[in-house]
């Protein structure tokens, strides 16, 4: 079955097979990366953006990454360099941008829905990575990946996400992705940082405490907490939220005992997460970044592929 | 799938076919030195796994074997035609200063060939690349040939050309079907 999306917005508009396609073929794209010659042809002749409104490291280096790997010609754009600090507007930047055209464009956006936005207004294919509190489908789509590679499934997997489910795009697109294929999501964090209405976007369980999440968990999957977007009024203190929503190694006993502990980073060590669990043997943080490589491969391979909408 | 058509080469032939280019392959290189298979997806892969046994029975000892996928190589990948699922690749030997011995069921356009050569030296420069093909059913559009051909086959456009294989991977018949 082919992939007829012109874009990649979020893990929500794609159905389970779809998903599974991109797996598969991130499963099988993997190998070019341990390669000697870590480059395929693929996308010769194709000019793909990064255009970054907010601060990346790992997303946007992955997402150039994939496109170099794919033989794409990459160009970044990042806000704080761009006619975005003289006051331009994004639909003016896309227009831009369309006018020296590109095939592909990879953004991330504060502004939740900025995608969609712009997917409508331009014909090149349009790659959310990152839109505000809403979707995060590359990051999902990765950790679905690091799941599956070691279970070898996703169904029927208990999976715990823990932290600030309401200002985290990557739990959204999570729970979007994992209900799809049949995982059971269990969400915990402070009643202010659980959204209202949650159990809509899915078949998932919302959870009192951290211990009713971990108990018997396949996955836990600890959120980052956002200093940079925090009122003073969701949390107490840091300590006060490491004390009952942090994972700590006493804590992870509760899950089973071939657990994986994930994190979308970058850490906050000793506020969510102790530097002995995401550094010990049941962390797969590091494998959940190699994957990452080549989850974005295949978006690109099969967005580039996708049918065009008919007008 | 289509089971009308006619056979052109049943599971004897296609024995002795391969048991032929076995031979033929070892007399080339001078036996099994430095030698290796890389079939290509996927009728080429079952095939190298059947001459690399009948290679272990004329001359004793297992060659390593690897598969190709030539999917990202393609050369009709173009704007937003529809993207092909990517197989995989999976060669776990270098192939560097290797003879590298490329097997493939039908040899036609000689682009699936280009495709896959260009594969390989990603991986490495290999000392030679060899061709295996068990049909040759001509109209090539590239200046690539066979070094080792099963069964050479005349065909028109309009013909189409299937190796059936078994539940086993094992090939069962040839078979020439007009469109």
């Amino acid at each position: 079955m082919g992939f007829k999306h012109k874009d990649i917005l979020g893990l929500q508009e794609l159905t389970a097979g779809e998903i599974d396609l991109l797996l598969n073929t991130a499963e099988n794209l993997k190998e070019i990366n341990s390669r000697e010659i870590k480059k395929v042809p693929t996308l010769r002749g194709k000019t793909i953006v990064n255009l970054f409104f907010e601060p990346s490291t790992r997303t946007r280096t992955s997402f150039e990454l994939a496109a170099k790997r794919l033989s794409a010609d990459t160009i970044n754009i990042s806000a704080s360099t761009s006619a975005v600090q003289k006051g331009e507007t994004l639909s003016d930047t896309a227009r831009n941008i369309e006018a020296m055209k590109p095939d592909i464009i990879v953004m991330r956006h504060s502004i939740s829905g900025a995608h969609h936005y712009l997917a409508k207004r331009v014909s090149y294919s349009v790659i959310n990575a990152g839109d505000g509190a809403h979707e995060h489908p590359s990051q999902a789509l990765l950790d679905m990946l690091t799941m599956r590679e070691k279970f070898g499934r996703l169904a029927g997997l208990k999976v715990a996400i823990i932290g600030d489910i309401t200002h985290s795009r990557v739990a959204r697109s999570n729970i979007y992705g994992l209900t799809k294929m049949g995982a059971k999501v269990f969400l915990a964090g402070p009643p202010t940082m659980m959204p209202q209405g949650v159990e809509r976007l899915g078949d998932v369980t919302v959870c009192r405490t951290i211990q009713e999440a971990v108990d018997g968990a396949d996955v836990v999957m600890m959120l980052r907490i956002q200093l940079e977007r925090q009122g003073k009024t969701l949390m107490p203190t840091q300590r006060e939220y490491s004390r009952y929503f942090g994972l700590n190694r006493e804590l992870l006993k509760l899950a089973k005992p071939e657990v994986m502990v994930m994190h979308p980073g970058p850490m906050n060590r000793g506020v969510e997460i102790c530097s002995d669990v995401a550094d010990g043997p049941n962390s797969y943080i590091m494998q959940q970044v190699e994957n990452g490589v080549a989850v974005r491969m295949s978006m690109l391979y099969h967005v580039s592929g996708g049918e065009l909408p008919t007008e | 799938m289509n089971t009308e058509g006619t056979i052109i080469l049943d599971g004897a032939g296609i024995k002795r076919a391969l048991t032929r280019i076995a031979h033929e392959i070892l007399e080339n290189n001078k036996g099994m030195k430095e030698l290796v298979l890389v079939g290509i997806r996927t009728g080429g892969v079952y095939l190298a796994s059947e001459l690399a046994s009948r290679l272990d029975e004329i001359e004793g000892g297992m060659i390593p074997v690897g598969s190709v996928d030539i999917t990202l190589y393609r050369d009709d990948i173009k704007g937003h035609s529809k993207h092909l699922p990517v197989g995989k690749t999976d060669i776990p030997f270098s192939v560097e200063g290797k003879k590298v011995v490329l097997v493939d069921d039908v040899l036609y356009t000689g682009r699936t060939i280009r495709a896959a050569m260009d594969a390989l030296m990603d991986h490495g420069r290999a000392q030679c690349i060899q061709l295996a093909v068990l049909i040759d059913r001509g109209h090539r559009e590239l200046p690539i040939r066979a070094d080792f051909v099963g069964r050479n086959v005349p065909t028109s456009l309009k013909e189409n050309i299937l190796v059936r294989f078994d539940s086993d991977n094992h090939p069962v018949e040839v078979v020439l079907q007009k469109n």
